[in-house]
C-alpha cells in the first residue's frame, strides 16, 4: 500500500498518508514528513528517541506529533525514517522513532519544514482505510 | 484545487472589495489591490476566502486587506493585512506566521558590476561557507542560555555589542533591530533550544543571499539618499527569519491560544486563526514571545551581515570602507505591530498584522530614521531570484489606507511540488547562468522549487501598489548571483 501522496498547495507542501489503521497512518504521516526533508532510503536507524505528543482531539494530536519530530530534528539533527506507534488515543501519543543524524554528504537534503499546520488538517476512516491530510509551513 | 467565485466589487483599477454581506461574521469588507489581469488567479484558490475570514476578528478595523501579491496561507492569505483595535480586539498568531520576523536586508556597495562578476564564483562560495545554509544548518555562534536571552530581549544590538556590525546598521533597520515588549521568559524552552544551534544561520526554503546590480533609477534624488547613485551598483540583500525559534514560538501559542479563544467565546471560520483579546493574558504572553522571536531574527540577519561583509573584504582584497558595504534598510514582513492609527477621525492604538506584507512609513514619519525623514522608509520587495527586485518607499495614502503597509514580493503562483515536476535544479541553474545570474543551493530542489516560474511577476506587483498610491518606486535591481539555502 502506498505510504503517503504529496499535496498541492501554492506556497507550502502538504501530504496525505494512509493506513490499516490509525497508528499506522500515525506512522506514515511521520514518514512522509521527513521524506519531504530527505531521501529516507539513504537513512539508517542508527538511533532512536522515544517520543510523546498530547492534544486535545485527534487532528491536534496530528500536529502535535509532527512538530515534536521536527523539535527533535531541530535540536538533535536526526532525521527518522521508522516509527513504532507505542500507544495511541485520541488525545496521546507514545512512539519510539529511529532514524540516524542529518549527514550532507551522504543524505540528499532537500528542503526544510518549519511545521505542521491546522490548515486544512483532516484525519479520516472508512472502508478499512485510515487517512490523515496535512499542510506544512515549508 | 477549488475556485474562489465570491463577490469582487471594482472599487477602482486597483482595488477590489469584498462586501461585508458576503458572509454573515464579517466585521468589515475585505480589499484587495490588484490589477483586473490578477483577478483570475487570484480566482483560482481560496485566499479571497482567507481574506474574508480574517474579517470576522473581533475588533478588527478598517477592511481585511490584501496586496497584490497575496496567495493561499494557512489562516491569513500571504499578502494579508489586518488592524485590530488594542482596546477590544485580537492578536492571532496566524496573522504573524511560523516564520516571525522573516524580512529582507538591502546593503550598498561601492563596487561596480563588471568589478564584480569576473570574481562572482568565488564571492559566492565564500558566503556559502561563511553563512551556514541548508536544512538542519548550525550556526558558528554558541549560545549559552543567559545569552539567549539577551538575543530574545536585545536583537541585532547583541549582535552589534558581540561585534557583529555597528551602531549605523541599527540605525537603519525597523525598530532598531529591537522590539520592545519582548520578555525572554514567555518563550518556551523547547524554542530557545531550537534557536540555540541556529543562531546566524540562513535556513532553507525560499530564504537566500543576493548579489544585485541597480537596474533602474526612478527616483534619483530619493535613491541616492539610500546610497545608490548609478546603474550598475552592486548591492546585496539577505533574507531570513527566527528560524525553529520563531517556528516552535508559533506552534506553541497557536496551541495555547486555541484553548483561550473557547474560554473568550471567540469563535473564527478557522483553526489556524486562533486569537485571544490583546489585553488577557494569553495575548500579552504572545506579544512578548513574538517580540523576541522577531528580536531573534534580527540578530540573525545582523550576523549575517557581518559574515558577509568579511567575505567582500576577503574576496576583493579592500577594506570595508573601499567597499561600502553599508545598509540601506531592514525590514520585516511577517510581524504584529502596535502602532497608531486615525479611523473615522478618532486616534486609535492598532495591532497591525502584516502576514507576508511590509511596514511602507512615509516622509516625516516619527517612526522612521533621521537619514530617511525628507523620502519615507525604504520598502524592499524581492522579485524571483531570475528576475528582479525593488525599492520603493512609504506613502501618506499607505497609513491612510493600509495602517502604513504594503506588498512583500512576487507571491508564488505554482506550488514547490508543481515547479519541481519535470524540472531539475541542473536546468534552472544553466538557465540562470545563460541570464548571467550564478546559483548556488544547498538543497536538493532548492533551485526548482524557487524557479521564477513559480513565482507572480514581481514587477506587476509592485506596479499596482505603486499606482495604488501604497508605495513609490525607487530603483529595481536584478540579480547577478544567489546563494539559496
Amino acid at each position: 500500500m502506498k505510504r503517503f501522496d504529496i499535496l498541492e498547495h501554492t506556497a507550502d507542501t502538504g501530504i496525505i498518508a494512509y493506513g490499516n489503521d490509525m497508528p499506522e497512518a500515525f506512522a506514515n504521516a511521520a514518514y512522509g514528513m521527513f521524506s519531504l526533508m530527505a531521501d529516507l532510503k539513504q537513512v539508517r536507524e542508527e538511533t532512536s528517541r522515544y517520543v510523546e505528543a498530547e492534544a486535545g482531539d485527534r487532528e491536534s494530536l496530528v500536529v502535535s506529533w509532527l512538530n515534536e519530530l521536527l523539535y527533535l530534528f531541530d535540536v538533535e539533527r536526526i532525521i527518522f525514517r521508522r516509527f513504532d506507534i507505542l500507544e495511541l488515543t485520541d488525545t496521546r501519543l507514545k512512539a519510539d522513532a529511529y532514524g540516524e543524524k542529518a549527514d550532507a554528504s551522504r543524505h540528499r537534503l532537500r528542503g526544510g519544514v518549519k511545521a505542521a499546520t491546522y490548515h486544512m488538517l483532516q484525519v479520516s476512516e472508512g472502508k478499512g482505510r485510515c487517512r490523515i491530510r496535512v499542510i506544512f509551513d515549508v | 484545487m477549488a475556485r474562489w467565485d465570491g463577490p469582487l466589487k471594482k472599487i477602482d483599477d486597483y482595488r477590489w472589495e469584498i462586501p461585508r454581506e458576503y458572509k454573515p461574521g464579517m466585521r468589515v469588507p475585505g480589499l484587495i489591490y490588484a490589477s483586473e489581469d490578477m483577478l483570475a488567479s487570484i480566482r483560482e484558490e481560496q485566499a479571497a476566502e482567507q481574506v474574508v475570514n480574517v474579517a470576522f476578528l473581533p475588533g478588527i478595523v478598517g477592511h481585511s486587506l490584501a496586496m497584490p501579491d497575496i496567495h493561499w496561507g494557512y489562516g491569513f492569505p500571504i499578502g494579508g493585512v489586518a488592524a485590530t483595535r488594542v482596546e477590544d480586539g485580537v492578536i492571532s498568531p496566524g496573522g504573524v506566521g511560523y516564520d516571525i520576523n522573516c524580512g529582507v536586508r538591502l546593503l550598498r556597495t561601492n563596487l561596480r558590476e563588471d568589478e564584480v562578476r569576473p570574481k562572482i564564483e568565488e564571492l559566492l562560495s565564500q558566503l556559502f561557507i561563511s553563512v551556514p545554509s541548508g536544512l538542519g544548518s548550525t550556526g558558528k555562534i554558541k549560545v549559552g542560555k543567559k545569552e539567549m536571552d539577551d538575543i530574545l530581549t536585545d536583537g541585532a544590538r547583541w549582535a552589534v555589542k558581540r561585534g557583529f556590525g555597528t551602531e549605523d546598521d541599527l540605525e537603519v533597520t525597523e525598530e532598531r533591530g529591537c522590539l520592545k515588549g519582548a520578555d525572554p521568559d514567555r518563550v518556551s524552552v523547547k524554542a530557545k533550544e531550537r534557536g540555540s544551534p541556529q543562531s546566524g544561520t540562513l535556513g532553507s526554503g525560499n530564504h537566500f543571499i543576493e548579489v544585485q546590480a541597480v537596474g533602474e533609477i526612478y527616483e534619483p534624488a530619493m535613491a541616492q539618499t539610500m546610497g545608490i547613485d548609478d546603474v550598475g551598483q552592486v548591492l546585496l540583500l539577505i533574507h531570513t527569519g527566527s528560524r525553529g525559534l520563531g517556528h516552535q514560538v508559533c506552534d506553541d501559542y497557536i496551541r495555547t491560544l486555541r484553548e483561550a479563544m473557547q474560554r473568550y467565546g471567540i469563535e473564527v471560520p478557522d483553526r489556524e486563526l486562533a486569537c485571544a483579546p490583546l489585553k488577557s493574558a494569553e495575548g500579552r504572553n504572545y506579544l512578548a514571545a513574538m517580540a523576541c522571536a522577531a528580536n531573534y531574527a534580527w540578530a540573525n540577519r545582523q550576523c549575517i551581515t557581518h559574515w558577509a561583509r568579511e567575505c567582500f573584504a576577503g574576496v576583493f582584497g579592500l577594506s570595508l570602507r573601499q567597499i561600502g558595504l553599508e545598509m540601506v534598510y531592514d525590514v520585516a514582513h511577517n510581524i504584529a505591530k502596535i502602532e497608531s492609527y486615525e479611523v473615522d477621525g478618532k486616534k486609535l492604538s492598532l495591532c497591525v498584522h502584516r502576514k507576508g506584507a511590509t511596514r511602507a512609513f512615509p516622509a516625516g514619519h516619527p517612526s522612521i530614521p533621521a537619514r530617511y525623514k525628507e523620502i519615507g522608509q525604504p520598502v524592499l520587495i524581492p522579485g524571483d531570484m531570475g528576475r528582479y527586485s525593488f525599492v520603493a518607499v512609504g506613502t501618506d495614502r499607505a497609513v491612510k489606507e493600509s495602517f502604513g503597509s504594503v506588498c512583500h514580493g512576487a507571491g508564488r503562483k505554482m506550488s514547490r511540488h508543481a515547479a519541481k515536476r519535470g524540472v531539475r535544479d541542473a536546468d534552472v541553474a544553466r538557465d540562470l547562468a545563460a541570464k548571467g545570474i550564478i546559483a548556488k543551493c544547498a538543497s536538493r530542489g532548492g533551485l526548482a522549487e524557487e524557479a521564477s516560474e513559480a513565482y507572480k511577476d514581481v514587477a506587476e506587483v509592485v506596479e499596482v501598489c505603486h499606482r495604488a498610491g501604497l508605495c513609490r518606486k525607487v530603483i529595481k535591481t536584478y540579480p547577478i548571483g544567489v546563494v539559496k539555502g
